[in-house]
């Protein structure tokens, strides 16, 4: 059981405000995924609420108590940290079972413990390595193993994947999930990768230059970016972004005018904005479709394939479109366009967004069915 | 012979030549040790001569030599001790809880290494008297402690610079205090570090002698005192005072050659990585 509640969140070093006025709140047994460009102050923010940094202004509670002066361990947290921070002169047991040494647990109870967690990741060979015989997989399992033995009330992941490789990280972000729904447990998990945010969170928060640009569950960000940050951080490829004009502002949408003159009718409403105000129009890759010439309409975007991506499965075409506009696509593939191949985009005004000039996005006039598949209650036993 | 396998000799030859210079001091003083004080002080300079052991029975029938050097091993390893225990949690600090002022305190530390001892003589000298320090181990042990604090501050800040800070910070989350973090985690990560610290510490103040001719008489007297006892008023004995000096660098000659594998390492440390 813990819930975490942060209010006016403030983090000052010098005279530079690195985190602004923060407020989140977390549920108990959330897997929450904080998620922005580096430098964003997530990771300061997750120090905060270890214990590791001071808090400069504002209240952090778990459990309706008020830690903001608890040392670290008095928090009940414990934390993976990127480096995996595993002591290089014990063993793998001494290392999961430090926290219950120091906190005078007896030798039995320990060994039981790290047994009981040891069993949970696989590391019952590896009891009696040290951290400097293990691969990069093994030590961050380690690192988790540790967390585990404490028993903590609320999990602390500082980007614990970065340094493995990519495969490795696939399973890890598999085995994180996992453990999630075994133990029960609440955890706050820090990322630049929005892939492990989309994958592993119940909430992600995404953060921009000290403060938060957006809560919500990974479906809900991607078909309900609230801003340009949010709408271009979540989804990869990147969202392409196209300069626009609005040209009608009506009851069932918005529509709006490209420089070439070709018009795209946006279902979002367009409350405040009149038509000639200038916006810009969100188009994800995979919204984007290629036609052939003989079934092109007046409304297509006619451009040319500058570099093209192969992944077997699915294709990434990059192509210059309204002169020297750079847009992605994303398709099957079985694609054929080479570079330079002339090439036709229809844009598909139902799945666009719009934003306005201050980056701030047009409301949708309904919400994604999708985005709200992740709210419905999870029957008990049905996970894991 | 390709110009490689040139290079490579030209440059441990010229090692080896280095090597010789800077050794031929001691060993002019070990063979020097036994000859006659005619031989010795014989202007031109010979390596083949009668050997006798007859210096080393005069210096030890004139001055009783283990008294000296368990003074001195007293001293150096009690002065070694004791500034340890508070360079250890000073590097510390300032390694992992650096201040605006670490910097400049680092360098204030190491610039009271500048002042010539001779000018705070009287002070410390008048204070000793005082305290009823003179001649007492335990006066010559505050005193190289002392002297030495600002090099071992900064060698095993330098240590533990190199110790990444996630470790200890993993430590504070399993519930470490300050002092269980160094006594489970920084010292055993360092001990490479603090063992050629030691070893540097133990060698300053087994040849220092400024201090120990100035604030000792005999009881407390280390070997440098011994030594300084040869180059006395009734003429120079080159062949005594090169005994004496060879008893007493003996001691520490093995010592360092016994640890030089630790010392190297520890010098050396963090340079390449």
């Amino acid at each position: 059981m813990a819930t975490l509640t942060l209010r006016n969140i403030k983090k000052v070093y010098g005279d530079v405000e690195v985190i602004q006025d923060l407020s989140l709140d977390i549920e108990d047994r959330e897997f929450v995924v904080l998620v922005g460009p580096s430098g964003c102050g997530k990771s300061t923010l997750l120090r905060m609420i270890a214990g590791l940094e001071e808090i400069s202004g504002g209240d952090l509670s778990i459990d309706d108590e008020r830690v903001n002066e608890l040392p670290p361990d008095r928090r009940g947290l414990a934390m993976v940290f990127q480096s995996y921070a595993l002591y290089p002169h014990m063993t793998v047991a001494d290392n999961m079972a430090f926290a219950l040494r120091l906190a005078g647990v007896s030798r039995e109870e320990r060994m039981a413990k790290v047994g009981e967690a040891a069993k949970i990741l696989h590391l019952e060979p590896l009891l009696d390595r040290k951290p400097r015989a293990l691969s990069g997989g093994q030590r961050q399992r380690v690192a988790i193993g540790r967390a585990i033995v404490r028993e903590p009330r609320v999990f602390l992941f500082d980007e614990p994947l970065s340094n493995l490789d990519a495969a490795l990280r696939v399973q890890m972000r598999i085995e994180i999930a996992r453990l999630h729904n075994s133990l029960d447990a609440t955890m706050i998990y820090v990322t630049h990768d929005q892939v492990e945010a989309m994958t592993m969170a119940d909430k992600i928060v995404v953060m921009n230059a000290g403060h938060i640009e957006q809560v919500g569950s990974p479906l809900d960000l991607y078909h309900h970016p609230e801003s340009l940050f949010v709408a271009g951080f979540i989804g990869s490829p990147k969202m392409n972004f196209i300069e626009a004009k609005i040209a009608s502002v009506g009851g069932d949408g918005t529509k709006v005018a490209l420089s070439d003159g070709t018009k795209v009718a946006v279902p979002v409403s367009g409350g405040g904005m009149s038509s000639g105000d200038a916006v810009t129009l969100g188009v994800r890759p995979e919204d984007l479709t290629a036609v052939a010439n003989d079934q092109a309409t007046g409304g297509d975007l006619a451009g040319r394939v500058v570099v093209a991506e192969r992944l077997g499965g699915e294709t990434f075409l990059y192509t210059e479109v309204l002169d020297g506009q750079t847009l992605n696509l994303k398709g099957p593939g079985a694609m054929t366009y080479r570079v330079n191949d002339a090439i036709r985009l229809r844009i598909d005004g139902a799945t666009c967004h719009l934003f306005r000039d201050d980056g701030k996005a047009l409301p949708r006039l309904a919400r994604n069915p999708m985005a709200d598949l992740d709210a419905e209650p999870v029957a008990p036993g049905a996970a894991g | 012979m390709p110009t490689s396998q040139r290079h490579k000799l030209m440059m441990s030859l010229l090692g080896w030549v280095v090597a010789f210079l800077v050794f031929f001091p001691i060993l002019w003083m070990f063979l020097t040790s036994f000859k006659t004080e005619l031989d010795a002080v014989s202007g031109t300079p010979n390596i083949f001569f009668e050997p006798t052991l007859e210096n080393y029975a005069a210096v030890q029938e004139r001055a009783d030599y283990f008294r000296f050097a368990m003074n001195s091993i007293i001293i150096s390893f009690g002065s070694t001790i004791l500034a340890l225990v508070f360079a250890i949690p000073a590097a510390y600090a300032m390694a992992f809880f650096p201040s605006k002022r670490t910097r400049g305190t680092l360098l204030w530390m190491l610039s009271t290494k500048m002042l010539p001892p001779v000018g705070v003589l009287v002070p410390v000298y008048l204070i000793f008297r005082d305290l009823q320090l003179l001649d007492s181990h335990l006066g010559l042990v505050i005193v190289f402690a002392l002297m030495n604090l600002p090099i071992i501050v900064w060698m095993l800040f330098t240590f533990f610079k190199e110790v990444p800070k996630d470790i200890l910070e993993a430590g504070r989350m399993d519930g470490a205090s300050p002092r269980q973090e160094l006594r489970f985690i920084l010292i055993p990560l360092s001990v490479p570090g603090i063992a050629s610290t030691g070893l540097l510490s133990v060698i300053l103040a087994w040849n220092e002698a400024f201090w120990s001719l100035n604030l000792t008489t005999v009881a407390a007297a280390p070997l440098t005192a011994f030594i300084a006892s040869f180059s006395s008023p009734e003429g120079l004995f080159w062949a005594k005072l090169s005994a004496a000096s060879t008893m007493a660098i003996a001691p520490i000659l093995i010592f360092g050659w016994l640890s030089q594998k630790q010392l190297v390492r520890g010098l050396t440390f963090g340079a390449v990585k």
